[in-house]
């Protein structure tokens, strides 16, 4: 069955009448014309306007604390995050070798701390050993470091495949690995969240940390992409 | 569970498409039902194994047709109900989208004692309440170790996927002392025991035709493993 079909489902079904909201838990492109992106108030809009409106009312929660929630994942914590700890991971061996021997108490350290980030492991990609990682049960990823997951991370395609079929998974992300090289795949199954530190792109001798860190990609660190070659990252402003 | 959340190994989802560029949130009540379940998580009346337990309770056909905040919306519809925040009448006038009429008090003098406020957010956030424990509990197995995957099929929460039970690995890690999910989602006995990380080869799980290089390590705890005979 393909992603499509699989939609097609909806069609008709009075609990789904709304497209709209629905088109991201698949993995469609955004730009699918059967899903509008205008439409005026979804039933899942409705049904979470009323159920904040109830709590609010109860007193159970304070909206303010809602925005500030959101606020942190959306403006403070994110992938930059990550790539920080990489870049000087790639520059500071003592760092590095701390980093791999206690994440936990070395990310702390750097204030990467909390929820989802409580037990941190590191996970060196080499030449020849690639490090990928998933939660085929839900969508566990390591927040404080990371931020929130993308939509891929958490759906069906890549919870089902990343085990089975790793390779085939990186193909998906243009990332074609030999067949010399091994691949370990991490599944999140407890409260330990991973971070792949990948390999330093060649022709980056010399860099500062801030520059490194503009060539590690979130995928990268999951796992499903390669740091960024230093000619094909964005101009790092003077 | 034998839910439809246990994905690891099903084929026919299609190929894996990431968004260039995504935004953290799509939609205004992603980012509401975000961060309602974080705020109603705070008052403590139930711990992540039961959140996720409660996801996991959607029909299979509705977990697979919608999408993650939906599934988190779900639990914490769910519950509420359970917990008595909220009763059966209030929730199903939430799904007809009814809005409750707003009392002319201002909101932040409604807010009771306890619920979370915009300061508590980075402390809890912040808190280092893990599900490491510090109990003294010996380890059962050791790094190195051959070990099966139990042949276990339990009808409530548990976080030992389909596709290795049954299976034989090797220790590769000891994590230490954790709560133990299974008896955690149904109540608050973290019943401490080891989480290790195992190495299970490709070949074992998924047969010859797998590579002969690549494994898949999954993190099990003392009650999901036996010594391999």
């Amino acid at each position: 069955m393909s992603d499509h079909d699989h939609d097609d489902d909806h069609d008709g079904d009075p609990h789904h009448g709304d497209h709209g909201d629905h088109s991201h838990g698949h993995s469609h492109g955004i730009d699918d014309p059967s899903h509008p992106h205008n439409a005026p108030l979804s039933d899942l809009q409705l049904r979470v306007r009323a159920l904040e409106s109830l709590l609010t009312e109860k007193g159970l929660v304070d909206p303010a604390a809602l925005d500030e929630l959101v606020d942190t994942y959306e403006t403070r914590v994110g992938p930059r995050n990550g790539a920080q700890v990489v870049a000087k991971a790639w520059t500071d061996p003592a760092f590095k070798q701390r980093l791999l021997a206690d994440a936990s108490a070395t990310l702390a350290d750097l204030g990467f701390i909390g929820r989802q980030g409580e037990d941190m492991m590191v996970l060196e990609t080499t030449e020849s050993v690639h490090h990928l990682v998933v939660c085929t049960l839900c969508s566990c990823y390591p927040w404080p470091v990371l931020g929130l997951p993308p939509v891929w991370y958490k759906s069906a395609p890549y919870r089902s495949r990343a085990v089975i079929d790793p390779r085939g998974v990186l193909r998906d992300f243009g990332v074609a690995l030999p067949e010399e090289v091994e691949v370990r795949v991490w599944d999140s199954t407890a409260e330990l969240r991973y971070l792949v530190l990948p390999r330093r792109p060649e022709g980056t001798e010399g860099m500062t940390e801030e520059e490194l860190a503009e060539l590690v990609t979130r995928d990268a660190m999951i796992g499903t992409g390669m740091a960024r070659a230093p000619e094909a990252a964005p101009k790092v402003a003077p | 569970m034998n839910g439809a959340h246990d994905l690891g190994g099903m084929h026919g989802f299609g190929p894996v498409v990431a968004e260039p560029d995504e935004p953290v949130f799509h939609t205004e009540w992603e980012r509401r039902a975000f961060g309602l379940t974080l705020a109603m998580g705070a008052w403590r009346r139930w711990n992540l194994d039961m959140s996720r337990s409660a996801r996991e309770q959607m029909l299979p056909a509705e977990y697979l047709a919608t999408s993650y905040y939906e599934h988190w919306l779900f639990g914490l519809e769910r519950l509420l109900v359970e917990k008595g925040f909220v009763s059966p009448e209030e929730l199903a006038r939430v799904s007809r989208g009814e809005q409750t009429p707003r009392e002319p008090a201002e909101v932040s003098a409604k807010v009771k004692e306890g619920a979370l406020r915009p300061e508590g957010v980075l402390p809890l956030l912040h808190n280092r309440r893990a599900a490491r424990l510090g109990d003294p509990v010996p380890p059962k197995f050791e790094v190195g170790q051959v070990v099966l995957a139990k042949n276990m099929h339990p009808l409530g929460h548990t976080r030992i996927p389909r596709y290795v039970r049954g299976r034989r690995g090797v220790v590769a890690i000891d994590h230490g002392v954790f709560i133990f999910p299974d008896t955690h989602a149904a109540s608050e006995n973290t019943k401490p025991q080891h989480v290790y990380s195992v190495r299970f080869a490709a070949q074992e799980l998924w047969g010859p035709e797998a590579s002969a290089r690549d494994s898949v390590y999954v993190d099990l705890w003392d009650d999901y493993l036996e010594v391999a005979p």
